[in-house]
């Protein structure tokens, strides 16, 4: 997305002085574009040049970041459309909402809860990030006196919903030092609002009945210098809130729109919590860098974390598992062994089926840095003599009295040199994981 | 600044695809249902007409199937009955079409004859007035058999079948074209053989309206992404107008997503992941609300509380957002 060396090189003084260290402007403008330099190092680049540059280098989408320390998470910082062209960068910061006008042991139920959300599959760990604080209550006080509740209760991140910039001021300096999110700053409010997220240095969402109406308020807010924004296009319906999150990332991105250049965010409507859960898959799918749901139900949140990672995996790096002897089920010196590779996918497909074929059983996946079974064995890093060290480095033989080992039956031409190097009968599985069921009860039940 | 609403025009829209035939047409459905025709990427009705809604087909199978209690017990009393279990998908769940999926016919399994298949079929088509989508049991020799036999007993009926794949198209093509139904190409999650295949099946005179894609999705969890990022540059493809990968897409979400572990593991087994009945539900229901993101035409669907949620999930992404 960033200028080339030439178009930068127009915009320098061309004096070729060589104070930035580099002999040339041309040689200058070539580093800059490879971002090994920065316009500092150049003392006679003009003001309208500087702006220039520097906006067309900045991200098309600011990154704005929610909370401190540890718990802190990026936001925006995006710079695609499609995640197949590069990657998608930050996964969205998924919360949970909680209103002031509950009991206060409900409020506190429902932060416990939230603060559960964290899971741990194929060997990654997920979690909710966030718990959104939202004023409903008829008497203004509750507010702060909720939000102190669930900061004093939970680590998670803050989002503060009050859009009354009274209410936001009597909460806000109690856990301003927790950097929570503003929610939210309107056509009406936004002066105190952006007051207040200045004095206290805290993200600022910016909320607008439509696209102009948004632009109209974030102009005006970057206007009073400040620049941590959120944006809510204050959409509630899935497909108009698609279509507005689609034109703001397409703008931000293709357009280099400053005006949209910040991060999203969704709130889900639906009543049925199992329906709030597909709203929130698609604002994830559709750009979202924060979505706000109210289910706090541990079965609702496995999935939609599960989306959120599967989405923003790189498409160019394959997810690995470690190199070890793995056990599915209750194993003993009798079990068989699986040999597979340690690419994610190939590795998750055989244990499933393993699981399935209810023989408990050691896996090895062997590290062909994260390559299916054709691709390493096509590269070269899944052959015999690999395969052969592996077993040996984990130390199988001790672990099973047999000397029998299954590999995969598109490999099979490794069956006669594995033999060789190990002395271990290799038997040949199926070509597909989802034959492994049945191989295993004709081979060992 | 007044807000510029950008719009991207499409060379070309996605090949609508009709199924089923009503008595006037040579079948016995009760309707037919229309697929395709997008004229932009999913529901961005801003900028390009969408004709025609996702549908969601739900799938019945000739032998009672191994599937986990949850799921089984929403068609208790009708499993070993396909009519029976295919009425009831339509008349109490909604179904859009009824996916049959003939697995008894497996050699290594069931190996129910052609004949009772047929039957199978046959009593499917009685009992149910949606269109047919019809696939076999995987195994190359028998699918062969069965499904020639398949189409020309349900002649007319502009059935969907399946599955041709790269090494094994022609015969199943052949019969479509004779018996005038439709094709599922089903490619291993790979761009190029996808449109290699419809390329093949097309050199054999099938037009290009009676070809669907099913690109082998992995479930939520298990490869969707792969599966997301190769529908959304097929639609992508589609819009520029490249005919062999403008094909309406079907998706095998049922399949897929009730064999992850995290859709049936109970709760005991793994206690953080919570309740194991809303679980699966939404281990099936998200993977197919992600398929339609990236452009899905057909989803083929197990769970009846999944079917619900989706469908209300394709009613309000129908909605237009015209600026």
């Amino acid at each position: 997305m960033g200028l080339t060396g030439l178009e930068i090189y127009k915009q320098l003084p061309k004096k070729n002085c060589g104070e930035c260290g580099t002999p040339t402007c041309l040689a200058f403008a070539m580093n800059l574009a490879a971002g090994k330099a920065t316009l500092d190092a150049c003392p006679y680049v003009t003001p309208a040049a500087r702006e220039a540059l520097e906006s067309a280098s900045a991200p098309p989408i600011a990154k704005v970041i929610l909370g401190t320390g540890d718990r802190a998470v990026e936001m925006g910082d995006e710079t695609e459309l499609f995640r197949h062209d590069k990657r998608f960068y930050h996964e969205p910061v998924v919360a949970v909402e909680v209103a002031d006008a509950l009991p206060e042991e409900e409020i506190l139920n429902k932060v416990r809860s939230i603060n559960d959300l964290v899971f741990e599959r194929v060997g990654q760990r997920y979690q909710v990030e966030a718990v959104a604080v939202r004023h409903l209550a008829s008497e203004p006080e509750a507010f702060a006196k909720a939000v102190s509740l669930v900061a004093d209760n939970s680590p998670l991140n803050l989002v503060l919903v009050a859009e009354d910039p009274a209410v936001m001021k009597a909460a806000l300096p109690a856990v301003a030092n927790r950097k929570p999110l503003i929610y939210a700053a309107n056509a009406a409010n936004y002066e105190a609002m952006t007051g207040l997220a200045k004095e206290h240095e805290c993200p600022l969402a910016v909320k607008g009945g439509s696209l102009q109406e948004l632009a109209d308020v974030v102009d005006k807010i970057t206007a009073l210098g400040y620049k941590q924004l959120v944006l809510d296009p204050g959409a509630r319906d899935i497909s108009r809130a698609i279509a507005d999150f689609t034109q703001i990332r397409r703008q931000a991105i293709k357009k280099r729109y400053r005006t949209f250049g910040y991060p999203l965010m969704a709130f889900t409507t639906a009543q049925d919590p199992l329906m709030e859960v597909l709203e929130a898959v698609d604002y994830i799918a559709k750009y979202a860098s924060l979505v706000v749901l109210r289910t706090a139900a541990k079965a609702h949140f496995l999935p939609l974390l599960s989306w959120r990672q599967n989405l923003y995996t790189d498409p160019q790096v394959p997810i690995r598992v470690e190199e070890k002897i793995c056990e599915v089920g209750e194993v003993n010196e009798n079990s068989p062994v699986y040999i597979t590779t340690n690419f994610s996918l190939t590795y998750y497909s055989v244990e499933g089926e393993v699981e399935a074929s209810r023989i408990p059983s050691f896996i090895i996946p062997v590290d062909t840095n994260g390559l299916s079974v054709l691709t390493a064995y096509a590269d070269g890093k899944f052959e015999a003599e690999k395969i052969a060290a592996v077993m040996k480095k984990l130390g199988i033989e001790t672990r099973v009295r047999h000397r029998r080992v299954v590999i995969p039956g598109t490999v099979a031409v490794l069956k006669g040199k594995l033999e060789e190097l190990t002395g271990w009968t290799v038997l040949v599985g199926p070509r597909e994981a989802s034959g492994i069921p049945s191989f295993a009860r004709s081979q060992f039940a | 600044m007044p807000v510029q609403i950008l719009k991207e025009k499409s060379r070309a829209a996605v090949q609508t695809v009709t199924l089923g035939a009503t008595p006037e047409q040579g079948g016995t459905r009760s309707h037919t249902v229309t697929i395709g025709g997008d004229a932009a990427l999913p529901f961005h009705h801003f900028e390009g007409e969408i004709p025609h809604r996702p549908v969601v087909a739900m799938e019945v199978q000739d032998i009672e199937p191994e599937w986990p209690e949850p799921l089984k017990k929403c068609f208790a009393g009708v499993m070993k009955e396909p009519g029976r279990w295919a009425e009831k998908c339509v008349r109490e769940y909604g179904a859009d079409l009824i996916y049959v999926k003939l697995d008894g016919a497996d050699p290594e399994g069931a190996n129910r004859t052609v004949e009772q298949c047929v039957a199978t079929v046959k009593e499917v088509l009685q009992a149910v007035g949606v269109p047919l989508i019809v696939v076999g049991c995987g195994d190359n020799e028998k699918d062969k058999e069965l499904l020639e036999a398949v189409a020309e007993a349900a002649a007319g009926e502009n059935l969907l079948l399946g599955n041709a794949e790269q090494n094994n198209y022609q015969s199943l093509t052949a019969a479509c074209m004779v018996h005038k139904h439709n094709i599922i190409a089903r490619s291993p999650l790979d761009i190029n053989i996808c449109k290699q295949l419809n390329i093949l099946i097309s050199e054999m005179n099938l037009p290009l309206n009676r070809i669907v894609i099913d690109p082998s999705i992995g479930s939520l969890g298990y490869g969707i992404e792969y599966a997301y990022s190769i529908m959304e540059r097929t639609r992508l493809g589609a819009l520029q107008g490249d005919k062999m990968l403008s094909m309406p897409v079907l998706c095998t979400v049922g399949y897929e997503a009730w064999r992850a572990k995290e859709a049936y593991a109970p709760v005991t087994n793994f206690p953080g992941w919570g309740d194991v009945e809303e679980r699966g539900i939404l281990w099936e229901a998200v993977t197919a609300a992600a398929m339609l993101q990236a452009g899905a035409h057909v989803l083929l669907m197990r769970h009846p509380k999944a079917v619900a949620l989706v469908k209300e999930n394709i009613d309000r992404l129908m909605v237009n957002n015209a600026y």
